[in-house]
C-alpha cells in the first residue's frame, strides 16, 4: 500500500522490519537527543552489557533540565551548587566522553534547551525520525519530522541499536483555518485545541496540523503548537514542510549545503499529505474566532478564553479538586486575579519571537510591585540574539530577571521554583499540581498574556495593553 | 525481568483522573543517576494519613486502581520505577497514557484499561482482592466473581509473560539494521 499521509510517508521510510500481529515494527531513528536527567540509567545499561553507542554521529547531548539559570560568573561556566544536579551533569559529561557523543555543555555558546537547540542548529530536518527521553520531543514535528518522547529503557535501545520497537499509531488531522485576531498567538491556538480534544484526546495518535492558520505561522510558532501536542495525549505532532521551513533550514549553521541541499530539498518537497488521504480522526478549529487563552485548573485542557468566567465543578470531582488546589471559585472571573510570579521560558515559548512578544508589552512599563518576573531564554543563541536587539535591557529596566538558558521553572528541578500557594502565569506547558514547585499554582498562557500579568500584577487581557 | 502469569493481590483505589507523572514522582526526585529507591518518593506531594497509599489496608497491595488517563505528562520512566519499587505490578485504570504504558511494560508493570461498569465494581469494593490472568487476559474480583477482559498488545503480553527484555531482541537484529542503514544512506 502506498502511503498517503505525511506521517505514513515518514514512518514507512524508517521501517527496518515491518510489524506483524505478534511483533512491532523495528523503526530506525535518524536523530537521538540526550539530556542529563533521562540518560544516566540508559548509559549504565550499555556499560553493564559492554555495548557501545551505535551511531554517535546521530546522537547529540546537552544539559538543560537540572542546570542553574543564575547569571554566570565573568569567567568559566556556571556554578552548580546542588550536589545531586552536579553529579548528574558530571555523569552526562563522562558518558558522552566515553561513548564519543557530542555534548553542548554548560559554557558552550550553543547550549540550551534540547528542543530549542536542535532546530536552531539545523539538526532537526524534514522527514526525519527523532527521539529523546523527553515528552516535548513532539516539538520537532514542526519541521515535518516524526518526533516523539521515549522512556529511559528506550533511550538505551536507541543508544545501542539506533532503533525502537514500535506499533504504528493511528492518525488524526487537526485543521485550523482563519487569521487569529490581534493578541492571539500560537500558544492560544494550541491551548484552544487541547481544551477541545482533552488531555487524552490524542492518545494512540499522531496529529498532523493543517489549515491556513498553521501555514501562516513562523517556524517558532509551529514549534509551540507541536510542542504542546503531548498535552493532548498524542506523542507526536507534525506539520508538512514548506517554504517557511526551507527558509529556516537554509539559515542554520549545521544544515545541508550545496548539492546536498538540492537533494534534500527535492525529498522534502514530497513530504506532504495527499489530497485524497484519509485520517482515523479529523478535528477542526476556527482560528479567527479565538481569544487569548489561559488555564484555570491543573491540566492543560482547562484553558478558557481569558475573559470567560471560571467554569463550575458541577459535581465533577476532578474539577472540584483542581479548583480547590488552585484556590479558585467557579463562576468568578479569572481577569483581575492576583499573580505572584511570571515565568517566560521553556521549550514551549522561549524562542526569540516569544521574547520579542513579551518585551513588546513590557517596554516602557514596570513589573508590578510584589511580582517576580523571570525571563529565561531557550538557548545561548536565543539569549545572544535577544541581547543584540536590546531585549535584555527592556526586561531588566522593567525589573525582571534575565537569566541563563535552561528548563528552569517549567520543571522546577534546578532551584527555580514557586513557593507553596504562589500564583504564576507561565509560558510553559504544564500546570500540573506541584509542577512548578510543591504547592505552586500555575496559569498557562502565551508570552503576551504572561507579560501583561507581569506589568499589572493581575491576570489581564493583553489586548487592553497593545497599541 | 520476572515472568508474570498471574497476579493475585488486594488493590489500592486512587480515585483520581489524570494522575500525571509529576504527581507520581515529582521532578525534584529525578536528579538521581540510579533507578533504585524511588518508591520512597511515590506520590511524594500527595502523601499523608488520608492518602489511599498511606492507609494501613494498602500495605502489601500490588495493584493500583486509578481513574482516566493515568500517567499522562512527561516521559520519565522514574514513574514506573517508583511504582515498581513500591511493590506495584499492575495498574488498572479507565485510560492509560501512551508513554507511561510503554514504560510500564518494560518494567514488569501490567497496564490494564477497563470499562466504566467494571471500574464501578472495583470502586465499590476498595482494597478487595483481584486476580489478573495474563494468559486469559482477564481481571476478576475474588469476592463476587465479577470478571472483565482487557486488551494487551500480543508482543507486550509475550514480553511480560516470558520476562523478555526488548533490547536483547533488537540486538538480535543488528544485521537488518545495518542493511537498512546502507540502503537509507545511499539514498540521501
Amino acid at each position: 500500500m502506498s502511503e498517503s499521509t505525511l506521517f505514513g510517508k515518514v514512518w514507512s521510510d524508517h521501517v527496518v522490519t515491518p510489524e506483524t500481529e505478534s511483533t512491532p515494527a523495528i523503526l530506525y531513528v535518524d536523530l537521538h537527543l540526550v539530556h542529563e536527567v533521562t540518560s544516566p540509567q540508559a548509559f549504565e545499561v550499555l556499560r553493564e552489557r559492554g555495548l557501545r553507542v551505535r551511531r554517535p554521529d546521530r546522537t547529540m547531548a546537552t544539559m538543560d533540565h537540572s542546570t542553574p539559570t543564575t547569571p554566570r560568573p565573568a569567567k568559566g561556566p556556571r556554578l552548580i551548587n546542588d550536589q545531586e544536579a552536579r553529579a548528574q551533569i558530571e555523569r552526562l559529561e563522562r558518558n558522552c566522553k566515553e561513548q564519543g557523543v557530542g555534548l553542548y555543555a554548560l559554557g558552550d555558546e550553543r547550549q540550551g534547551i534540547v528542543h530549542v537547540i536542535a532546530p536552531e542548529l539545523g539538526l532537526t530536518r524534514p522527514g526525519m525520525t527523532i527521539t529523546c527521553g523527553d515528552s516535548h520531543t513532539s516539538t520537532h514535528g514542526a519541521f515535518g519530522a516524526l518526533a516523539f518522547g521515549i522512556g529511559t529503557s528506550e533511550v538505551g535501545h536507541v543508544l545501542a541499536t539506533q532503533c525502537l520497537l514500535q506499533r504504528r499509531p493511528r492518525t488524526m488531522r487537526a485543521t485550523i483555518d482563519g487569521r487569529p485576531p490581534r493578541g492571539v498567538s500560537a500558544k492560544d491556538v494550541v491551548l484552544a485545541l487541547i481544551a477541545q480534544i482533552g488531555t487524552a484526546g490524542g492518545t494512540g495518535h499522531v496529529i498532523e496540523y493543517a489549515g491556513s492558520t498553521i501555514r501562516a505561522m513562523s517556524m517558532e510558532e509551529r514549534m509551540t503548537v507541536c510542542n504542546m501536542t503531548i498535552e493532548g495525549g498524542a506523542r507526536a505532532g507534525m506539520i508538512a514542510p514548506d517554504e517557511t521551513t526551507f527558509e529556516w533550514l537554509a539559515a542554520c549553521p549545521e544544515g545541508p549545503r550545496g548539492a546536498a541541499w538540492d537533494r534534500a530539498l527535492s525529498r522534502w518537497h514530497a513530504l506532504r499529505t495527499d489530497d485524497d488521504a484519509s485520517f482515523d480522526r479529523e478535528v477542526s478549529l476556527d482560528g479567527s474566532a479565538l481569544s487569548p487563552m489561559i488555564t484555570f485548573g491543573t491540566d492543560p485542557s482547562t484553558a478558557i478564553p481569558i475573559g470567560s468566567p471560571i467554569p463550575q465543578a458541577n459535581g465533577d470531582t476532578t474539577r472540584a479538586r483542581a479548583l480547590a488546589y488552585m484556590g479558585l471559585e467557579g463562576g468568578k472571573p479569572l481577569l483581575g486575579h492576583r499573580v505572584d510570579v511570571v515565568f517566560v521560558g521553556s521549550c514551549t515559548n522561549a524562542r526569540l519571537s516569544d521574547l520579542r512578544q513579551a518585551a513588546s508589552v513590557v517596554r516602557g512599563r514596570r513589573v508590578a510591585p510584589g511580582v517576580r518576573m523571570l525571563v529565561v531564554a531557550g538557548s545561548q543563541q536565543v539569549k545572544h540574539h535577544a541581547e543584540a536587539e536590546g531585549l535584555d535591557r527592556i526586561f531588566r529596566e522593567a525589573g525582571a530577571e534575565w537569566r541563563e538558558p535552561g528548563c528552569s521553572m517549567c520543571i522546577a528541578m534546578n532551584g527555580d521554583r514557586l513557593d507553596a500557594g504562589q500564583y504564576a502565569v507561565s509560558t510553559s506547558n504544564r500546570n500540573f499540581e506541584g509542577r512548578q514547585g510543591p504547592g505552586g499554582r500555575t496559569f498557562l498562557a502565551s508570552p503576551l498574556t504572561a507579560a501583561a500579568a507581569a506589568v499589572t500584577g493581575r491576570i489581564t487581557d493583553v489586548r487592553e495593553l497593545l497599541d | 525481568m520476572e515472568p508474570i502469569r498471574t497476579i493475585v493481590s488486594r488493590f489500592v483505589l486512587l480515585p483520581i483522573d489524570d494522575a500525571d507523572t509529576d504527581q507520581i514522582i515529582p521532578a525534584r526526585f529525578l536528579k538521581t543517576t540510579s533507578r533504585a529507591g524511588l518508591g520512597a518518593h511515590l506520590f511524594a506531594d500527595r502523601r499523608g494519613p488520608e492518602f489511599p497509599l498511606d492507609r494501613p489496608e494498602a500495605r502489601g497491595a500490588q495493584v493500583l486502581v486509578a481513574g482516566r488517563n493515568f500517567g499522562c505528562g512527561s516521559s520519565r520512566e522514574h514513574a514506573p520505577w517508583a511504582l515498581g519499587d513500591a511493590g506495584f505490578r499492575a495498574i488498572i485504570a479507565l485510560g492509560i497514557a501512551d508513554i507511561f504504558r510503554a514504560n510500564s511494560i518494560k518494567n514488569g508493570i501490567v497496564p490494564i484499561v477497563v470499562d466504566e461498569a467494571f471500574h464501578a465494581k472495583l470502586t465499590a469494593a476498595p482494597n478487595s482482592e483481584v486476580v489478573i490472568d495474563l494468559d486469559k487476559l482477564t481481571v476478576s474480583m475474588v469476592k463476587g466473581g465479577a470478571t472483565a477482559s482487557f486488551a494487551l498488545d500480543p508482543f507486550a503480553r509475550h514480553c511480560l509473560m516470558a520476562g523478555i527484555d526488548e533490547l536483547g531482541l533488537l540486538l538480535g537484529q543488528l544485521d537488518a539494521i545495518a542493511a537498512y542503514e546502507k540502503k537509507a544512506e545511499a539514498l540521501s
